[in-house]
């Protein structure tokens, strides 16, 4: 860049960058920095540092990598709903008034709420889930590529560290969670806010794009024998779904944030006011790529549904097929509906239309979806266990939330309800109840399977339904004021009759609050009783699918011998074998030494070098960007340089882990009261 | 019943079809049912939908610069600026270098060290003489004042022409990163693998560039 700033050694980089005039982001960024530095002076203090080396930060078992995305997620959950708390405490407090949040600051917070709780964790929530669970369910012993998986994991860090980062060094974007130009143009946005959201995005999504191509060709390629398509359990064919969706949009994100930074580096005019830009392309761009993430995120939550129901049913899943078409019917449909984010652009009654309809008749599969889960539950013999709750509360919230979608696919009535509270209150209607809802019952069932030991019951179904009650508390007055005209975004207002419903919806995020507690008391309760919460067998739930095959957590290398698929559910087929026979469906197999994928530093290490280039880019730091990228070109030759790919796990230890399980089972099947 | 087993028999160069044991076993139907597909077969799947994923990629900027095409801003249109002769040049240098990078292929398949190096360096010298054609195209507009920054057309046409160079610059990157693995590591299986994928992206980069050449150099010169 030219001009002064292009001159120093550190860009545009100086102290102002740190906002000390400005005490809330400053406590924030304090705070950031305070737990995260605590945290690893903690870990180093302890000792700890080899083991997570070693066992975690270069593992690429899809388990692991699975494990630390949800963890990933859940921290930064924690971070977006400080962001939702201080809105909601905003305008509570901004009637009449200004608040206690400036503008410039209420506006990075809007922004970074939405980003980082689409990107940061709904993504990595699902995305851990698919990891840890798909290859289980599959009856392999890992994903397709290893350590691209954990190259994932990693870059997905590197985008959430930069989006915190902006907290202490630097501002956020101000211009929404999409970065709508010509707001987000460097004329209207001259800061580093909206640099730090396109760059933690661009880096992170290469991730998500990576883990796409990971989990289409996992899923279409290693398979058990006898696992057909039409074997496959439910969450799979979401996975499925799911993945090739983020191959088929996230490279329109990355290609549509470029050109906003192209715009904004080197003053090209894609999306500018003069020279020719069109701003209205951005939007069709960035929602060509939006909606179908909104498939992303809620179809894998619909295959945690159906586990869950079926499981908790003790019924198949009513309807395999319809469910799987349903499923792809969505994958299609997705992207043919983006339009109608955008009703108001002026696209003449023709093509909204034709984007009302596609967006109604969208709502015709996910209409099956729901009835199949009731139909599951039909003359089933339900347990109201916590995953359970989690799948009811969202089956009976999703649909209201569904509903007002419908409403606002209408065109004309979107004209009304465009950009209000209403939609607000619409799209967390989906989101919340459809996707995090989604992401507890996964959570809190497949918990055991990842630990050895369940979670508390007790807690997690008071935090269940006080994050039922609070979501409701908190978004039905939304729906309210938004019908009564109430913008989004608003930082403060003056219109008496919206003031009560918005002190209401802030007393729903208080009860959210609560339920979040909760939910890291029954974290913490569980983990300091596990030992008396173990279960010895593996299957807790008395499950139908192979992931509950394994022990509890499952070995590295998962199964002993793969599985040979004969039914669609493959383990409970194996379990009433067993129940019939008195003793285990198979016998004993003759134990093999395994060969697994090595681990590797190449993921984290990429990471490094990605955080670098990201920050220097933001920054203007231009021989740092050189390094940075020289430094990610290495890790990959040395990476291509080594010699030895797998390591040998012996015959005797594959025997040792699979004959302690085995004996555990028949030792359970032997306390059952025969059939 | 190890179907490991059963691959090592009937299927020796792993191509993964046409097993005849395998489709002999219970419920056998189809692709995947079988068990876990050889590597050979996973890796370039994998790298197939990674260049799906890229050329959806380019289809946002082939869009774009359909949108932006006639944004110019009262600059100059495709009719003053893009000279076929250049392009013309440019695509027999790219189609030519695929030709040389399957020749590379079939030395693989023979084990040549010799020719192998040679074909990725003819390979590699026709990647880097492209490349060169086009910055020169480049500079020349740059020099006339049609730069990218001049108008909504020319942001377009540079952006979608440059990633295609740049993805020729990374993958003249990978083929000499590939060059130094073949001769330090030989024809191991993995290195065989990588340039399996390699060979992918090349040709495929060919098929954007008949892209351009065709809706960006041909249709904006010979249209009214």
């Amino acid at each position: 860049m030219s001009g002064s700033t292009g001159l120093t050694m550190f860009g545009k980089l100086s102290w102002q960058a740190i906002p000390f005039d400005q005490p809330i982001p400053l406590a924030a960024g304090a705070l950031v920095v305070f737990v995260l530095c605590g945290t690893v002076i903690w870990i180093a203090l302890k000792g700890y540092v080899p083991y997570l080396w070693r066992e975690w930060i270069t593992s690429v078992d899809h388990k692991r990598i699975g494990i630390m995305y949800c963890t990933l997620a859940a921290v930064m959950l924690l971070r977006g709903f400080i962001d939702a708390l201080m809105m909601r405490a905003q305008q509570a407090m901004a009637f009449h008034s200004g608040g206690y949040l400036p503008p410039e600051h209420y506006d990075q917070i809007f922004s970074a709420h939405g980003t980082i709780m689409i990107f940061f964790v709904a993504m990595p929530f699902m995305i851990g889930l698919m990891n840890f669970v798909v290859p289980l369910q599959l009856g392999v012993r890992d994903v397709a590529f290893p350590t691209l998986n954990s190259v994932s994991f990693w870059l997905t860090c590197a985008g959430a560290l930069l989006v915190n980062m902006s907290l202490v060094v630097g501002e956020f974007s101000r211009a929404t969670w999409l970065a709508f130009p010509p707001l987000s143009e460097l004329r209207y946005s001259p800061g580093v806010g909206v640099d730090y959201y396109c760059w933690a995005l661009e880096i992170s999504g290469i991730g998500t794009l990576m883990t796409g191509i990971n989990f289409v060709t996992t899923i279409l390629k290693i398979r058990a024998p006898g696992m057909h398509y039409t074997r496959m359990p439910m969450f799979c064919w979401t996975a499925l779904a799911s993945n090739l969706l983020i191959v088929a949009a996230f490279p329109i994100l990355t290609a549509t944030l470029a050109m906003l930074l192209l715009d904004r580096y080197v003053g090209f005019h894609f999306f500018t006011n003069d020279a020719g830009g069109n701003a209205m392309m951005f939007m069709n761009l960035i929602w060509a790529w939006g909606h179908p993430e909104v498939y992303i995120l809620i179809l894998p939550a619909f295959g945690v549904y159906s586990e869950v129901v079926s499981a908790f049913s003790r019924k198949p899943l009513f309807g395999y097929r319809s469910m799987m078409m349903a499923t792809l019917a969505i994958c299609l449909i997705s992207f043919m509906v983006w339009l109608h984010h955008f009703f108001t652009m002026g696209a003449g009654a023709d093509v909204n239309g034709f984007f009302g309809i596609m967006s109604m008749v969208i709502a015709v599969p996910t209409g099956v979806k729901i009835f199949n889960w009731l139909f599951t539950m039909y003359g089933g013999r339900i347990r109201y266990s916590v995953a359970m709750l989690w799948a009811v509360g969202f089956m009976v919230s999703f649909v209201i939330g569904g509903m007002t979608g419908v409403l606002l696919a209408n065109p004309p009535a979107d004209f009304q309800l465009h950009n209000s509270e209403f939609l607000v209150a619409h799209f967390h209607n989906v989101i919340i109840p459809g996707v995090i809802f989604g992401a507890f019952a996964g959570y809190n069932y497949w918990f055991p399977k990842a630990f050895g030991f369940s979670l508390d019951e007790r807690l997690g179904k008071w935090s269940f339904w006080l994050w039922l009650v609070g979501f409701w508390v908190a978004f039905a007055p939304l729906y309210v004021v938004g019908l009564e005209g109430m913008t989004r975004r608003l930082q403060h207002y003056d219109r008496a009759d919206w003031h009560p419903w918005l002190l209401v919806a802030a007393g729903g995020v208080v009860l959210i609050l609560c339920g979040i507690c909760l939910q890291i008391a029954q974290l913490a309760v569980s983990i300091r009783s596990r030992d008396a919460r173990r279960e010895p067998t593996g299957d807790p739930w008395d499950a139908r699918n192979l992931e509950w095959a394994t022990a509890s957590p499952p070995p590295p290398f998962n199964f002993a011998v793969l599985p040979n698929v004969m039914h669609q559910e493959p383990y409970w087929d194996m379990k009433v074998r067993a129940r019939e026979a008195g003793h285990l469906a198979t016998p004993e197999p003759r134990y093999e030494p395994i060969e697994m994928p090595r681990n590797s530093p190449t993921g984290f290490v990429t990471a490094f070098f990605a955080v670098v280039t990201g920050f220097a880019l933001i920054w203007h730091i231009w021989w740092l960007v050189a390094l940075g990228l020289a430094g990610a070109y290495a890790t990959f030759v040395v990476f291509a340089w080594r010699d030895i790919e797998e390591v040998e796990i012996p015959a005797e230890e594959v025997a040792r882990l699979d004959r302690a399980n085995r004996a555990a089972r028949s030792a359970a099947l032997r306390r059952e009261p025969s059939a | 019943m190890s179907t490991e087993a059963l691959r090592a028999g009937p299927d020796p160069s792993h191509i993964g079809h046409h097993n005849e044991a395998l489709e002999a076993l219970p419920e056998f139907t189809g692709h995947g049912a079988g068990g876990p597909a050889p590597k050979r077969i996973v890796v370039g799947y994998g790298f197939w939908i990674f260049i799906l994923s890229d050329v959806i990629m380019f289809s946002a900027f082939f869009a774009t610069y359909a949108v932006l095409v006639d944004a110019r801003a009262g600059g100059p249109g495709p009719h003053q600026l893009f000279d076929l002769r250049n392009t013309a040049a440019e695509t027999a240098c790219l189609l030519a270098s695929s030709f040389s990078c399957g020749m590379a292929s079939l030395a693989v398949g023979q084990r040549s060290e010799k020719w192998t190096q040679i074909a990725l360096l003819v390979t590699g010298l026709l990647g880097a003489a492209f490349l060169t054609l086009e910055v020169r195209e480049f500079a020349g507009f740059v020099a006339r004042g049609a730069g990218p920054t001049h108008s909504a057309f020319l942001s377009a046409f540079f952006t979608l022409v440059g990633c295609h160079g740049v993805h020729v610059s990374a993958g003249l990157l990978w083929l000499g990163t590939m060059m130094a693995q073949f001769w330090a590591k030989g024809f191991r299986q993995n290195i065989r693998h990588r340039f399996l994928c390699f060979s992918l992206f090349w040709h495929a980069l060919d098929i954007i560039w008949v892209g351009i050449f065709s809706l960006v150099y041909v249709m904006g010169t010979v249209l009214p």
